[in-house]
C-alpha cells in the first residue's frame, strides 16, 4: 500500500509537471492553432540558459530564474519575427514542419554547445520545504514546482479570461478573419503568444530540470510527452492540460511501477489514440461541429 | 505521323485532357527516355561503388516519399508516421524471406500488403478525427510501432535484428550493388507511374478534392472515410515496399533507424521537394540524401583537421543544424519546393529572352 501510496504522489507530481509543460504549447495552439514541435527544445533552452546564469555566472537564484524568463521572452519574440511572421496565411502543414526545423537547429545548436551529457543545478532549494506524510516523501523540488505551476495557472487562466490581450488571443485562435476585421492587431497577438509560451517552456524546463537535470535529448522527448497530455485535456484548454498532465503522469508511473519500465514509455501513446477514439477533442477541447 | 508537340510559349489548353497528360511535349517524353537509357545503360557502369550506394538509397527513399506525398501532398493528411511504416516493411520482408521462406520476388509485394494493412489501421482513427488531430494520432502510431518493433521479441527478435538473405530472382543471384540497382531503379519507375496516373483517375481527384475542402469533397458525395483509408493504405504501401527493399539491400536489420527522426526526415523531402507533385518526391530524396552523405563527407574533413578534432568538438550536431536550416529555409524562400525550382528554371530557358 505504501508502494502504491508512494506512486501516487510520484504520478502526480510527474503529472502536474508535464502539464506545466503543456500549458506553454496549449498557449501557442490557442492563440494561431500552430502545433508547435521545438516545444520540447525551448524547454531545454531555457534550462541551459539558467543553468549558465546559475552555475557560470553565479548569479543567486532569484535574479538568474527572471533573468532566464525574459531571455526565453525575447527569445519567442525573435522566433516569431525571423521564422513565423512569413508564414502567416501560409498553410499549417508548413508552419507544423517548420517548428520542426527550428526543433532539429535548436537541438543540434545545444549539442553543439553543451553536448549530450547530462548536467544538474547546484542544490539551491532548502531542504526544509519537504513534506513527510507518515513514510511518504515529498521531495522539496516537487513541493516548489507544484507551488510555482500553480501561481502560473492561475495567472494564465485570470490572462485568458479578464485581460485584453488574452481576450484577443482567444478571438483570433477562434476566427482569425473575423479578429481581423474587428480590429485585432494579429501579429501582435501571435508575437506575444509566441514570447509568453516561450517563457512557460522556459519555466518548465527549468523545473524539470531542478528535478531530473538537465539533457537535450530528455528534455526535447518530453516535448513530445507533451501531445498525449494536451490532447487528452483537449488541444485548447490550460485547465485540461493540467488535468491531463496528471492523469498522463499517474498512467505513466502506475505502469512503470507495476507493469513493465519499457511499457512506461509508450502508454501515453496507446491512452492518446484510445481517447482519440472515444472522445476526439479531448475532456475538455472545444468541440468543432460540422455538417455537410 | 501526327504534328509533334512542343512547349507553347503560354498556356492554351482547351479541355481538361490537355491539363492531364503526363508529358506536356514530346520533346519532354522523348528527354526522358533519353535520360532512362542513359540511367540503366551508362550510370551503373560509370559509377563506382560508394556512388552506386548512394544512388540505391535515392531510389529506395524515394519511393517511400512518393507514398508520403500521395498521402501529404494529395490528400492533406499530415503523418509522422511513415518511418515506422517503412520498418514494418522492412521488418515484414526479413520475416517473411527467413521464417516463412518466401523469396525475393514475392516478399517484397507481401510486406508492402502488410504495410498497407497496418496503415490503415492507423488511419482508422481518421474516422473522427481530421487535421491535427489526426496528426497526433499517427505521432502515437510512429511510437507504439516502434516500441512493438523493439518489444515483440517473438516476432522480431528485439534488439538482436535479423539478417535476410541474399536477393535470388528465379534462382539467378543478384547480390551485387548494381544488380540491386536495376532493381531498385525498376521498382521506382513502376511506382512512379502507377503513382502518376493514380492522380489522373477519380481516385486521385477525390483525394485532392478532400485535401481542398473536405466538407465539399463530402457534399459532392466522396465518402471520406474510405478516401482517407485508401490514401493511408497507398501510402503505407509504398513505404513497405521501399522498407523491404532496404531490408534487402542492407542484408540485415536492427530496429534503430525506424525512429520519430526517420518520420520527420520523409516529411522533410516531400515538402522540399514540393507538396504535391510525383517528381518533387524524386528531388527531395535525391536532396536529402545528398545532404546527408555531404554533410558525412564534411564531417570526415573537419575531423581530420587538428583544430576541430583537439577542441573535442563533436560534428554529429552539424547534422541537425543543417536538416534543420534546409527546412526551415525552404518553407520560408520556396515553400512550393525543387519541383517549383525546377519549373521556373525550366521556363525561363524556354521563355528567353522575353519571358513575360
Amino acid at each position: 500500500m505504501e508502494f502504491f501510496f508512494q506512486l501516487l504522489v510520484n504520478g502526480l507530481s510527474i503529472g502536474f509537471l508535464y502539464g506545466l509543460a503543456a500549458m506553454g504549447f496549449v498557449m501557442i495552439f490557442k492563440s494561431s492553432s500552430v502545433l508547435n514541435f521545438a516545444h520540447g527544445e525551448l524547454m531545454a533552452l531555457g534550462a541551459f540558459v539558467f543553468l549558465v546564469l546559475i552555475s557560470w555566472a553565479k548569479l543567486p537564484v532569484y535574479v538568474a530564474f527572471p533573468v532566464a524568463l525574459i531571455g526565453c521572452f525575447i527569445l519567442g519574440f525573435v522566433v516569431e519575427r525571423l521564422f513565423l511572421r512569413p508564414l502567416i496565411g501560409e498553410p499549417l502543414i508548413y508552419v507544423i514542419m517548420l517548428t520542426v526545423g527550428l526543433a532539429s537547429i535548436f537541438k543540434g545548436v545545444m549539442l553543439f554547445i553543451w553536448g549530450g551529457n547530462l548536467y544538474t543545478f547546484p542544490d539551491f532549494l532548502p531542504a526544509g520545504l519537504a513534506l513527510r506524510w507518515g513514510n511518504i516523501n515529498i521531495p522539496p523540488v516537487y513541493v516548489v514546482s507544484i507551488a510555482v505551476g500553480l501561481v502560473f495557472l492561475m495567472l494564465f487562466g485570470l490572462f485568458f479570461k479578464y485581460s485584453s490581450q488574452g481576450i484577443y488571443m482567444r478571438s483570433v485562435a477562434d476566427n482569425q478573419p473575423a479578429a481581423l476585421s474587428l480590429g485585432v492587431h494579429v501579429r501582435k497577438v501571435f508575437a506575444l503568444s509566441w514570447a509568453i509560451a516561450a517563457l512557460v517552456a522556459g519555466m518548465s524546463g527549468i523545473v524539470l530540470g531542478t528535478i531530473n537535470g538537465i539533457n537535450v535529448h530528455d528534455l526535447s522527448s518530453i516535448g513530445l510527452k507533451v501531445f498525449p497530455v494536451v490532447i487528452l485535456g483537449g488541444l485548447d484548454s490550460i485547465g485540461g492540460a493540467v488535468i491531463g498532465g496528471i492523469i498522463i503522469g499517474l498512467l505513466e508511473t502506475f505502469t512503470g511501477g507495476y507493469l513493465s519500465t519499457s511499457l512506461r514509455d509508450v502508454i501515453p501513446y496507446m491512452a492518446l489514440v484510445v481517447i482519440l477514439m472515444v472522445k476526439p477533442y479531448g475532456l475538455f477541447g472545444l468541440v468543432e461541429i460540422e455538417r455537410v | 505521323m501526327r504534328k509533334l508537340h512542343f512547349h507553347p510559349c503560354g498556356n492554351f489548353n482547351e479541355r481538361y485532357e490537355q491539363e492531364l497528360t503526363i508529358f506536356e511535349s514530346d520533346f519532354g517524353r522523348a528527354a526522358l527516355f533519353a535520360g532512362l537509357v542513359i540511367l540503366f545503360a551508362v550510370v551503373p557502369y560509370a559509377s563506382g561503388p560508394y556512388l552506386l550506394y548512394v544512388l540505391n538509397t535515392v531510389a529506395i527513399t524515394a519511393i517511400a516519399a512518393i507514398g508520403l506525398n500521395i498521402l501529404i501532398g494529395f490528400t492533406g493528411q499530415l503523418s509522422l508516421g511513415h518511418g515506422a511504416f517503412f520498418g514494418v516493411g522492412a521488418y515484414a520482408a526479413a520475416i517473411l524471406s527467413t521464417d516463412a521462406g518466401f523469396p525475393f520476388i514475392l516478399a517484397v509485394p507481401s510486406a508492402g500488403l502488410i504495410t498497407a494493412m497496418v496503415g490503415t489501421l492507423f488511419g482508422l482513427p481518421s474516422w473522427r478525427l481530421k487535421g491535427l488531430y489526426l496528426t497526433i494520432a499517427t505521432l502515437a502510431g510512429q511510437f507504439i510501432i516502434e516500441y512493438l518493433l523493439v518489444h515483440w521479441e517473438g516476432l522480431t527478435r528485439g534488439t538482436m535484428g535479423i539478417v535476410l538473405p541474399g536477393i535470388s530472382i528465379f534462382g539467378v543471384a543478384l547480390d551485387s550493388d548494381r544488380s540491386f540497382f536495376y532493381i531498385a531503379y525498376i521498382t521506382l519507375i513502376i511506382m512512379t507511374l502507377f503513382a502518376v496516373n493514380l492522380m489522373r483517375t477519380s481516385y486521385g481527384r477525390a483525394f485532392i478534392a478532400i485535401r481542398d475542402n473536405d466538407r465539399a469533397a463530402e457534399g459532392m458525395g466522396i465518402p471520406i472515410l474510405s478516401y482517407k483509408l485508401l490514401s493511408f493504405a497507398i501510402s503505407s504501401f509504398y513505404a513497405g515496399v521501399a522498407g523491404a527493399l532496404w531490408a534487402y539491400y542492407m542484408i540485415s536489420i536492427t530496429t534503430e533507424p525506424f525512429n520519430l527522426g526517420l518520420s520527420v526526415e520523409y516529411i522533410a523531402m516531400v515538402i522540399i521537394g514540393g507538396l504535391g507533385s510525383i517528381a518533387g518526391s524524386i528531388y527531395g530524396a535525391l536532396f536529402i540524401v545528398g545532404l546527408n552523405e555531404g554533410l558525412r563527407w564534411l564531417t570526415g574533413i573537419l575531423m581530420s583537421v587538428d583544430i576541430f578534432s583537439a577542441a573535442g568538438l563533436s560534428m554529429a550536431p552539424l547534422r541537425e543544424i543543417a536538416f534543420g536550416a534546409a527546412i526551415v529555409l525552404f518553407i520560408l524562400l520556396e515553400p512550393r519546393g525543387l519541383a517549383e525550382v525546377w519549373r521556373i528554371i525550366r521556363s525561363n530557358f524556354r521563355l528567353w529572352p522575353f519571358s513575360y
